[in-house]
Formats: C-alpha cells, structure tokens, sequence
C-alpha cells in the first residue's frame, strides 16, 4: 500500500480516554536538540520518572540498569554472511566512529559497563542476500550491551536481532551507514515476560543512503526503545517502522527521534500497536526536528493503537519542531481506537466466526506495516506471533 | 440449486433498541413469509424502521428482539450468532459497508465461502468463477487486492456487496437499500447481478427500499408498504406504482391523524 493511500485512511482518528495528543500534553520548554548527550555517566543523574523522557516509564523498577554495575553479558549466536566480520573497538576508537553519544541514563551505563564493543563490519560495494542474524539470549541476570554496526558506501545488507530469553538488559546500538549504502535493521524483542530492556538505537545516515530500522516487540515487562536518525549528508532517506502487541502487565514505549539537520532528506516514521489485557501500557513518542539547514526535508510520522479490551492504556504523541519553512512536506498523524464492532459484524455476516472475524481485523491492522519489512522470515514469524498473542486471550 | 425450497418465517417481531432517550420500540409486530425465488419488495418512508428489520434478521447486537420468532426452515434463526445465520443461509447487503483496513477483498471473500460452505473452495474453480463475477458486475480486477471496502467509492461497495451475495449464494438475501447512491448505470450493473444470483441460486429476496427506481430492474412479486415499524399495506408490484405517483404521504398523515382527531 502506497503512503499515501496509509495517510488518507488516519482521517477521523478515533480518541479514546487512554490516548495523549501532543496538544493536551505540556509543551516542552527546550527544543529537542537541547538534550543532553554525554560520554559520562556523572552528567545523567538516576531518573526520578518527572523527567520528560522518562515520564511514562516505570522508572522504579528499573533501578538495576541505572546503577553503576557490572553485568554478563547476553549470549549471543550469530549468523555471517561471506564478508561480514565481528570485532571489538576500544572506547577511543569507538568515540571517534561517528556513532552518536548516549542520551540517557541507561544508555550511559550499557557504554560504560558493557564488557566490550562489539563492531559488525559490513565493507564498502557488499551487497547481501542473506540477513545477518544476531540471536540475544538473557539467562535473567543484569546484562549491558554495546554495539556498533558499520556499513560501507554502496554496501546492501539486512541486519536481524532478535532479543529472548530473561534479562535486565540495557543496550546502546550505533548503525553508522556509509553513502548510497541500503541498509535495513530490523530489532525483534520476544523477551520473556520479566525482562527488562532498555535500548538505544543510533542510526546515522549517510549521504544519499537509505536505511530502515523496524522494532518488533511482542515481549518483555518493560522494553523502552530509544530510536534516534540524523542525517551525515544530504539526500539521505529514514525510515522507522515498528509493530508492537502488549498484553496485562507489559509496558512497551518506543521512542523516536529524527534530526534533519542536513538538506533534502526524508524520514517517515510509521509504528502500530494493539493492546489487551488489565494494565498494558504503551507509550509512542515521535519526535522530529527539522532545524534552519535543513531545507527540502520531507517528513511524516504515524502512530496508531487499537485497544482490544478494557484497562489498556495508548499514550501516543507527536511531536513536530520546525525551524525552516524551505520545506517539502511535514506531517504526523496519531490515532488510538477501541476495536471496531462493526467490522466484526460484517464479516460475521459473511459466516465467518468471531476468532477468526478478530483475527482478520488485527491482522489487518499491521498487515500495511509488516508487509513492508521486506524480510520474508520476520514477515511470517510475526503473524504468526500475531495469532498466538490473540489466541492467548480468546 | 434452483429447485431446492426454502422458507423464512417472521411472525409478529417486535425490535427495541436502547437510545440516550431511553428504550424505544422500532418493530412493532412484522409478520412475512418468504419463499426460494420470490422477491419481497419493502417500502417506506424514511425511519418507519426497515434498516432495522433487516439488521434485526442479520443479529446486529445493537437491537433486541422483545417479541416474535424469525425461523428459517423451521431453524430458530434468534437462536443464531450472527455468522451461524450466514452459514444457514442467510445473507444482508448492507447499506453502509464497513470498512476492514488491511485485509484484501480475496483474503476476506476466500474466507468467507470456506466458512460458509464448511471446506475451502477448489482453488481453480474459485479463481475462475471470482474472475467472472467481478467482470459480471463491471469491477475492477485489482479491487481483490485492495482491502475490503477501503477507500471504495459507494457504487464500488454496493457492486462489493452483490459480488458477495453471487458467490456465497445464500438461500434468502436481505438487501437493504442496496440502490441508494447508485447513479443509473451502477443501479442497472447491481440489478442484474441480484437477478443473476436470483436465477443460478433460487434464493429468496427481500429488497429494502425508499425508492421505486430499483423496481424497474428488479421485478417484485409482492409490494409491503412499512409504515412506523410494521406493514401497513401489501400487494403486488402495482402498489410500487401507486407509491411511485403518490408517494408515502398518504401513510404517515394518517398515524399523526389517528392520536389527534379521535
């Protein structure tokens, strides 16, 4: 389905008392670009929860991955194509790569105590068939992790992590692409239901290059992911898209950020939802900054949550700094709605049963989303998540 | 197909549906019985309450049923869920067709026919005879691939819903209001698709409109006139004619007239 078409059909949004717009929410009084970054732990003090960035998030229970301690890491099984290669960077090296600094508390701890930094080196001109797969799994103990992927110019890959297993794993992920490279990380958290996750995820796009970074989160007590895009050159191209189905007691936010800051490039950043179940909680922020450099950006963000049973809580907000009016377009739309009885009408109608009606609808929902990952395995393992995550309460 | 005989029975059906008012009475005791083949034309005014003898058929859980019996075949139809009726061979063209974002019209008809006939359909006959239809009724092939009546235009979903009714052949078809929004070459298109339909299946119809103009395509055997939630008046197809030139003013100032004037 075109872009266009998805916009056309968020009109009318359906608000239900659980979602927040970014018009009913305070105004924040810096602009985006004004938080902190920092190498040093010292510099992000333990979040309290009134913090902006941490306003939505459990912050109480998360104490582990703020305190200064070491951890072991996840254990991890990987899957390399010819030519890609794992290593490790000392700190020095890794701060000179380009990868963005960290940007929260959590974050500066996974830098500073992870045991190592791991580099996946993907060379200039390669151009993948197969993904690289990165298989994550916690024995349920405190893990930091710290990654740095590096794709060269021109280079054509597709990257699959995928998180499970328990832990209280907090993480900081540096995509750095090279220009014209392609490049698609996919990120698939299937956690166990006591894990905690909290993640950062740089991506910086090269000039002219075009890369995709997809959340998948289905498990997890807690998963908070910090998406963040900015842009090395012009003409680069971002997309974000994510997919995430909580149940009772599963907070899951995803958080995203894209800095246009370099000139005519463009981010389109689409995520959905479904939530059932007593207390599920999701929280989507997006936020885009287009500063006075940026002129010719091209821009929308999306969210959209479907509420399947009482109890649940969307909170969804948008929100949209622009500094130049040399733009070629900027939008966002956010959407959060009850299931749709008379969708289920209408195909019970047609003689098809109420699970099966259910199904279709929510599989609906995602299937603009997930039929554009473009990864044939995720594509189906994820409905077929889907339909286990609806089974679970019919 | 065409010689099997099926009857659906509604004895004196009494509707309420709950309203910020209050409760409030909409079927006042509808009594009409359907044969295979024949064509039962209901007429009236605009809420004398025919939208919601045909939602009440289908089990819109908006509305209660309070009194009366709808049996099909002797089968206790109010005993239904909504898609047990379908599978018993009921079937409603809605007039507001909803909207299912992301799931594509041969997903959703492909899924309906298997539920409907117990087995999934032989996948090349299937193709063919989905093919044909749609060409039938003057749809676009691509529309299959598009979710189900998103983004259709009003005579895209009318056409949507008779291409269900030809392909999931259902014993009695209940169409409700299926011309309004209809310019004359799409209401000719969706007309003969219900004859067609009629014909190859022997279905009984019951055809819900405000207006004439769909009779001229759809030859009704009987005419009931459905006036403030029951059937004022019934006859055959030269009462539709009558209310062609007279209109429906003659039924709605005589109930105002009764209260007052007595």
């Amino acid at each position: 389905m075109s872009l266009l078409a998805q916009k056309n059909t968020t009109d009318g949004p359906v608000l239900v008392g659980a979602h927040t717009d970014s018009a009913e929410a305070f105004v924040p009084d810096q602009s985006r670009a004004e938080r902190t970054t920092s190498y040093a732990v010292a510099d992000f003090p333990v979040p309290s929860g009134r913090e902006e960035d941490w306003r939505f998030t459990p912050v109480d229970r998360l104490r582990a991955l703020f305190a200064e301690a070491d951890g072991t890491p996840l254990r991890r099984d990987e899957s390399l194509p010819d030519g890609v290669t794992v290593s490790s960077i000392s700190r020095e090296e890794w701060q000179g790569s380009g990868a963005p600094k960290p940007a929260d508390r959590a974050a500066v701890i996974a830098a500073a105590r992870a045991a190592s930094i791991s580099v996946l080196d993907i060379p200039a001109e390669t151009e993948l068939t197969e993904p690289v797969r990165l298989v994550l799994t916690g024995d349920g103990v405190l893990s930091h992790g710290h990654t740095v992927i590096r794709v060269g110019n021109f280079a054509k890959a597709t990257i699959v992590l995928r998180h499970e297993g328990d832990a209280q794993y907090s993480e900081l992920l540096s995509v750095v692409v090279g220009d014209g490279a392609d490049v698609t990380v996919v990120t698939v958290q299937e956690w166990a239901d006591t894990a905690l996750h909290l993640g950062q995820h740089d991506v910086v796009v090269g000039r002219d290059a075009t890369v995709r970074h997809i959340a998948v989160t289905l498990g997890g007590g807690i998963v908070r992911l910090n998406t963040n895009a900015s842009y090395a050159g012009p003409g680069g191209s971002f997309e974000a898209l994510g997919v995430y189905f909580a149940d009772a007691g599963q907070h899951q936010e995803h958080r995203l950020f894209v800095d246009h800051e370099a000139p005519h490039c463009r981010s389109n950043v689409e995520y959905k939802g479904a939530l059932q179940g007593d207390s599920a909680h999701t929280v989507w922020v997006g936020d885009v900054l287009i500063r006075a450099s940026a002129e010719g950006t091209d821009t929308y963000e999306l969210n959209r949550n479907l509420i399947l049973t009482d109890g649940a809580r969307a909170d969804s907000v948008p929100n949209l700094e622009i500094e130049t009016g040399e733009i070629a377009g900027a939008g966002h739309a956010s959407a959060t709605g009850r299931f749709d009885d008379q969708q289920l009408f209408y195909l019970q109608a047609r003689g098809i049963d109420e699970d099966t009606a259910r199904r279709l609808v929510v599989r609906g929902f995602f299937a603009a989303i997930v039929g554009r990952i473009g990864v044939p395995e995720i594509e189906e393992h994820l409905m077929e998540a889907i339909d286990r995550e609806l089974e679970a309460t019919a | 197909m065409s010689t099997a005989n099926h009857t659906l029975v509604i004895k004196d059906l009494h509707v309420t549906v709950d309203t910020d008012q209050g409760t409030k009475e909409i079927l006042r005791g509808v009594t009409l019985t359907i044969n295979s083949g024949e064509t039962h034309a209901i007429m009236g005014p605009n809420g004398s309450g025919k939208s919601t003898l045909a939602y009440s058929i289908a089990g819109h859980p908006k509305y209660t049923v309070t009194g009366g019996t709808v049996t099909l075949d002797g089968e206790d139809v109010l005993a239904m869920s909504v898609d047990e009726r379908a599978r018993a061979g009921l079937f409603l063209a809605m007039q507001y067709p909803v909207e299912v974002p992301g799931v594509t019209v041969s997903n959703f008809l492909r899924t309906a026919k298997t539920a409907i006939d117990g087995e999934a359909p032989k996948l090349r006959m299937w193709v063919k005879e989905l093919k044909q239809s749609m060409s039938d009724l003057k749809m676009d092939p691509a529309v299959s691939e598009r979710g189900v009546n998103e983004g259709f235009s009003g005579g895209e979903k009318k056409r949507h819903e008779i291409l269900q009714m030809e392909l999931l052949k259902p014993k009695m078809a209940i169409l409700d209001e299926t011309d309004s929004g209809l310019d004359v070459d799409a209401l000719r298109i969706v007309s003969e698709g219900v004859n067609r339909a009629k014909e190859t299946t022997g279905a009984g119809v019951l055809l819900i409109t405000h207006y004439t103009r769909i009779l001229r395509y759809i030859q009704p055997d009987f005419v009931h006139v459905f006036v403030d939630g029951r059937i004022a008046e019934q006859g055959g197809s030269e009462l539709a004619d009558r209310l062609e030139a007279e209109g429906y003013d003659r039924f709605q100032t005589a109930a105002p007239a009764s209260v007052t004037s007595a």
